[in-house]
């Protein structure tokens, strides 16, 4: 038996028949980090000694009965932009290269108060701005199914970990589709939760209207597990939700009997690749046959979503990462001569391209003159797309659409190329825009053995019914039966 | 043209500092004069990641100051970013409210030289306050202090309803008052705690339009504010009638040269970038929280001041004066419940502590003696322990080295001379010593007599009572 390859709920069985113990999973991880991380590069820290010593701490404290949750000992990923007391923060930053935070963020609070084991900070694009991870100041994570592939961004290296067995599960971060289009890319289950769902205090934050922490793990019971872990009111977030807690597990019911599926055309059309819509149809028809009414209907409002995601995204970017000036904390430029130069050139020795160019467009939208146009229009347009999505929920439980529209890419194919790269976000951004639940499940290979995203959105605070159509579909198609990744470096 | 000729128009922004105990947006304690970087934490120090959560505190505060200022209450209200760079603004954003205030269309009354006025509060919203940077006296740069940074604000903004420093001066005084009546602010000038940027332009008489402000920031004292109205109308009248505009533009007053010099080139003109802060839901209030608010309110200086005309016949000057802070006032009534003489309570305050007050710029607040230690003061004139003259003396005490007035007369060797024999004793003396005196009186000379008493109370130091030492002389020189 690998370890490594055991699911979540897989190893809390084992951990609780002591068939094993929280440090042979963590050898068996730390181990496969040494093995695979020099090829696949998902992680900016790890903490391989911390961890087994940590591990050998609570196999003592599991012993005496002093750790007794279901999650004692059990290894994490974390994404590089959640803050975690005493290990750097980094954002994949140079801004932040060295930045360690004061103070945990509420997720890790949660994590730590189940005695779980952080393996390491995960690799991202800088800032989480990106599809791909290739704006990462640190390094290029690669797609562990072919590694001259991307692994999707900007949580490709919480997605290319998980998917290379090298943290059992992790946490990644959404604010576009930068949980789903990675798990999408990378063939495991990521889920963006219904904003407000998951507190945001600890995240670095980039588009705060929009970000969202969630889940990336190897299988939907798992990504139920973790997100009950992560759930719950935040007085610290005035924007997280007073919903009462609920077991996600339990809703996991294989089962689609009547459940009403929309698929909205729109995100058929043009643009999409032949091979990804053929396994989305094919994923229909097995819903089909499962039980479930499916219907295509029109959600025309979708279109206008790319324009309004990077207007309102970008427009709380230039605010937000205003406070990376060089006088607290970050980095500070070596040379200035007063305090603009101080700023200007701290500001532009410390943030990568795609970084500035979001702040100047957001700090564009913003100006006077300029605002009305831009940023009030969009928020108009937001509300608009909200309640087409909320038209949409009165007919429908879930709504089915491609993750992507696209399989991962080559590595440099698009990193020149920015609004092909904004293009990728397409079918996930509505989500944020509506702050709705979404997931990404694989639904099938491409002929190069690429992973195909499936993402089901639900209504708001509906993730136990998006959790169970995954559910019930993944239990029906078994993809992590017959797919892994192959390491392979392709032809050069 | 002369000055005259000119209609001055003043607008203010008034910042007063919320007393809260904690933040605006995090827990730390928002009290004055700890050592640098002690009140903060990774919220007020913007951290990444950190997250703002509104104390409700401050916005009862601020609808408590729209009620007092007749202000309407917006049920509906949110909070913004206003965007810029600067060290003492952690998050380079301060959040503030930009398009929908907490309060607006209020008004306060003064009472100028020229008769009673009514002057517009354009709106109350509730910010942060930022940090402060020190420059290092060693030249090795500035240092950043963010104990201040997050401390709850109000920004009262006036119409430019103002035409004279007198209206400003009247204005800022009664502001304060209702302030401090209201318990929202301890309103302390000297550490910044009320602080006013001033709008000053001027206009031809008859005319309608307005001409070009300019703006003076962060004044914090009544003096520099006069001072600095003056010198910029003045400024501006030379400007314009040397065919010259007045630029609109922010000001620096120079307390030590007596004038205005300009803060900023106009390449540095801000844009803002307001925007509604994601972080933070709107604010919703409901009629009920509003009225309870209402309720808790206290009495006003207004309705205070009419109180005092009728129950305790006080002048109208007299009246305002008391009102003017809460601290005299509270001072007044209270003193005057202990010792039952309010006529007396109400010369010392109007005369001798107010006259202190302005000898040492020292604010009301500060006083350093309570209202049963006045009430004391008093009855101990009352009793004739003291005279008048001795109980001057003792309030000077009081106020250099605040003690019981009964502790100050003992150790002073204070006490009236009240004993018969004792007096008898110092009249015979000066009769003996000033014959001419006695002479003059003889002859009709009624002055004589004070001359006399005024020889005795040299001669005992101020202690021998007045009226005994009086009718003793008259009795003598019968």
């Amino acid at each position: 038996m690998d370890i490594t390859e055991l699911t979540v709920h897989e190893l809390q069985e084992k951990l609780k028949n002591k068939e094993l113990t929280s440090s042979e999973i963590t050898k068996a991880y730390v181990d496969r980090i040494n093995e695979k991380e020099k090829d696949v590069q998902a992680f900016v820290t790890t903490l391989t000694d911390e961890a087994l010593e940590q591990a050998k701490k609570i196999d003592e404290e599991i012993k005496t009965g002093e750790a007794k949750g279901d999650f004692a000992g059990i290894p994490i990923g974390i994404k590089d932009n959640i803050c975690t007391k005493g290990v750097k923060t980094t954002c994949s930053s140079k801004m932040l290269e060295n930045f360690v935070s004061p103070y945990d963020a509420t997720v890790v609070e949660k994590i730590n108060s189940e005695k779980m084991i952080n393996l390491g900070k995960l690799n991202m694009d800088e800032f989480a701005m990106g599809g791909s991870t290739e704006y990462s100041y640190f390094k290029k994570t690669r797609n562990p199914w072919n590694l001259n592939k991307v692994p999707g961004g900007s949580s490709g290296g919480s997605a290319a970990a998980v998917a290379s067995r090298m943290v059992p599960w992790a946490l990644g971060s959404d604010t576009g589709g930068s949980i789903r289009q990675p798990s999408s890319f990378c063939g495991v289950v990521g889920l963006k939760p219904t904003y407000g769902l998951v507190s945001r205090y600890g995240l670095v934050a980039f588009a705060s209207s929009l970000d969202q922490i969630g889940p990336i793990t190897k299988d939907v019971y798992d990504s139920a597990m973790l997100l009950n872990i992560i759930t719950g009111h935040d007085e610290r977030d005035t924007t997280s939700s007073n919903q009462e807690k609920i077991d996600y597990t339990k809703c996991l019911k294989n089962d689609v009997k009547g459940l009403k599926i929309g698929v909205p055309k729109e995100f058929f059309g043009e643009g999409i690749n032949e091979e990804v819509k053929e396994a989305l149809e094919k994923a229909i028809e097995t819903y089909k046959e499962l039980g479930a009414e499916v219907e295509e209907f029109s959600l025309d409002i979708a279109k206008y979503s790319l324009a309004t995601y990077y207007i309102i995204a970008c427009a709380e970017a230039s605010s937000n990462l205003g406070r990376f000036d060089g006088i607290r904390y970050g980095y500070r430029a070596k040379e200035f001569k007063d305090l603009k130069d101080l700023y200007r050139k701290s500001r532009s020795q410390g943030f990568g391209p795609e970084v500035k160019r979001r702040i100047i467009l957001g700090t564009y939208v913003l100006s006077s003159g300029y605002y009305d146009a831009y940023y009030k229009k969009a928020q108009q347009v937001r509300t608009l797309v909200m309640n087409e999505f909320n038209k949409a929920f009165q007919k429908y439980d879930v709504l089915l659409t491609p993750t992507s529209p696209t399989v991962a890419f080559d590595i440099g194919s698009k990193s020149n190329n920015p609004l092909e790269m904004y293009l990728a976000d397409i079918c996930t951004v509505s989500v944020n825009i509506g702050g709705l639940p979404g997931i990404s499940i694989p639904c099938g290979v491409d002929k190069e053995n690429m992973p195909i995203g499936m993402q089901l959105i639900g209504n708001k605070f509906q993730e136990g019914t998006i959790l169970n159509a995954a559910y019930t579909f993944e239990q029906k198609t078994k993809f992590r039966e017959n797919h892994e990744p192959s390491f392979r470096k392709g032809e050069e | 043209m002369a000055r005259e000729d000119y209609e001055v128009v003043i607008g203010l922004e008034v910042h007063a500092e919320l007393s809260t105990k904690t933040k605006i947006f995090c827990s730390c304690p928002t009290s004055f004069g700890a050592a640098p970087n002690t009140h903060i934490c990774p919220i007020c120090t913007a951290m990444p990641g950190t997250l703002p959560v509104l104390n409700e505190k401050v916005v009862e505060y601020a609808v408590r100051a729209g009620l007092a200022t007749e202000c309407t209450i917006s049920q509906d209200s949110k909070n913004d970013r206003k965007n810029y760079f600067y060290p003492d603004l952690p998050k380079a954003y301060q959040i503030s409210q930009y398009d929908k205030p907490l309060c607006e269309h209020g008004k306060i009354e003064i009472d100028a030289s020229t008769g009673r006025k009514t002057i517009g509060i354009t709106r109350i919203h509730i910010e942060e306050d930022a940090g402060k940077l020190n420059h290092d006296e060693f030249g090795r740069g500035s240092l950043v202090d963010l104990n201040r940074a997050g401390v709850p604000l109000i920004e009262i903004v006036s119409e430019p309803d103002l035409r004279s420093s007198e209206e400003v001066d009247l204005y800022l005084r009664k502001l304060k008052s209702i302030l401090e009546y209201i318990e929202v602010s301890d309103c302390k000038m000297q550490e910044g705690s009320l602080r006013a940027d001033v709008n000053v332009s001027i206009r031809k008489k008859g005319a309608t339009e307005y001409g070009t402000r300019t703006e003076m920031k962060n004044m914090n004292s009544f003096r520099s504010i006069t001072r600095a109205i003056e010198y910029e109308i003045d400024r501006q009248v030379d400007v314009i009638d040397n065919g010259g505009e007045v630029e609109q533009e922010t000001l620096r007053w120079d307390e030590v040269s007596g004038k205005t010099f300009s803060m900023r080139d106009k390449e540095d003109a801000q844009d803002y970038r307001y925007f509604p802060d994601p972080d933070l839901v709107a604010i919703k209030l409901s009629d009920e929280y509003i009225e309870n608010i209402r309720k808790s309110l206290p009495e006003l200086p207004e309705s205070r001041k009419q109180r005092y005309l009728t129950e305790y016949h006080l002048s109208e000057k007299d009246a305002n004066i008391i009102t003017s802070s809460k601290y005299l006032s509270d001072l007044f009534e209270e003193a005057s419940k202990i010792c039952n003489n309010p006529k007396a309570v109400n010369n010392w305050i109007i005369s001798d502590i107010s006259r202190i007050l302005n000898e040492t710029e020292m604010d009301p607040v500060e006083i350093p003696f309570d209202s049963k230690q006045l009430a004391k003061l008093v009855m101990l004139i009352d009793k004739g322990t003291i005279s008048s003259s001795i109980a001057k003396k003792v309030l000077v005490e009081m106020f250099e080295h605040p003690r019981d007035p009964e502790d100050i007369i003992d150790e002073k060797g204070w006490v009236q001379i009240s004993d018969e024999g004792a007096i008898k004793e110092v009249v015979m003396k000066v009769l003996e010593n000033n014959p001419q005196s006695v002479a003059d009186y003889k002859a009709g000379k009624e002055k004589a007599l004070g001359y006399l008493v005024g020889q005795a109370m040299k001669e005992t130091r101020g202690k021998a009572n007045p009226q005994m030492l009086n009718q003793m002389f008259k009795e003598e020189l019968k």
